[in-house]
């Protein structure tokens, strides 16, 4: 699955750096009904979780009202060089994920 | 006497002075539905929900309801010992309350979050920040939704 990932690949030591994060997926409400009135069933990411070197720093429980392709932006400091990894989970055993690398200063 | 076209005027142009003061002053963030309040009691329990510290950007009014950019930023140092630990959005009239949870901590430098959600109708947006001292944090804004998402018919 194809996630667009916005780390900045080099950070001075402490620096409040911006992660974006947009991943491909339709995020299937489960409200909506199909021209003959059956309902279309719920398909959506449920959880998104962002971990520095390991360590978790940024978790998302996401519902059917983000929008489709999910975008998420969130911050943190950078404490050392080393790789942020990704993980989108969701329904019907969806799972994706995707990593970036810094180097701090 | 009758209703002359001026007078008409006059009584319709006051009207609609004294019934917009209602709305746009005296409106109390808690008035809200059943379902919202219900949904804001199982994040922030019994504990009082103050307002303030708590931004919340997004276009109050939007063409289309399927994506719309929102930042949520809380005024807070975020240190070791004062940081925020989550930010929980909400909507009033989406078939569901509930938009994203948000867990973050003192790491993250600067509290703020970014997302593009879905708004089924014109509507309040509530967004709320749990402190590290577990103090809770709201702030409700009403966006203005002309093409509706969420529950249209699928082509």
């Amino acid at each position: 699955m194809a996630a667009l990932i916005n780390v900045p690949a080099k950070a001075k030591r402490g620096e409040i750096i911006e992660i974006g994060t947009l991943t491909s997926h339709i995020m299937e409400t489960g409200f909506r009904h199909t021209a003959d009135g059956r309902l279309v069933p719920r398909d959506i990411i449920t959880s998104f979780i962002c971990r520095y070197n390991g360590a978790e720093i940024f978790r998302a429980d996401l519902f059917p009202a983000i929008a489709a392709n999910p975008y998420l932006s969130f911050f943190t400091v950078a404490k050392e060089s080393g790789k942020f990894e990704f993980e989108w989970v969701g329904d019907n055993g969806y799972s994706s994920t995707a990593s970036a690398s810094i180097v701090v200063e | 006497m009758p209703t002359t076209r001026r007078r008409f005027l006059s009584l319709a142009g006051g009207m609609t002075a004294a019934g917009a003061i209602p709305i746009v002053t005296l409106r109390p963030v808690e008035a809200t539905p059943a379902m919202l309040t219900a949904a804001i009691r199982n994040v922030v329990g019994e504990a009082q929900l103050r307002t303030g510290k708590v931004k919340l950007d997004i276009p109050p009014l939007v063409e289309n309801g399927n994506t719309v950019p929102m930042t949520v930023s809380v005024a807070s140092p975020m240190t070791a010992d004062d940081y925020v630990k989550s930010i929980h959005i909400f909507n009033e009239k989406n078939p569901q309350p509930n938009i994203g949870n948000f867990h973050l901590g003192p790491a993250a430098g600067r509290a703020q979050v970014s997302t593009r959600i879905r708004l089924a109708d014109t509507q309040k947006v509530v967004a709320i920040a749990r402190l590290s001292d577990d103090t809770f944090w709201q702030v409700a804004t009403e966006v203005v939704v002309t093409l509706a998402a969420c529950t249209e018919e699928m082509n």
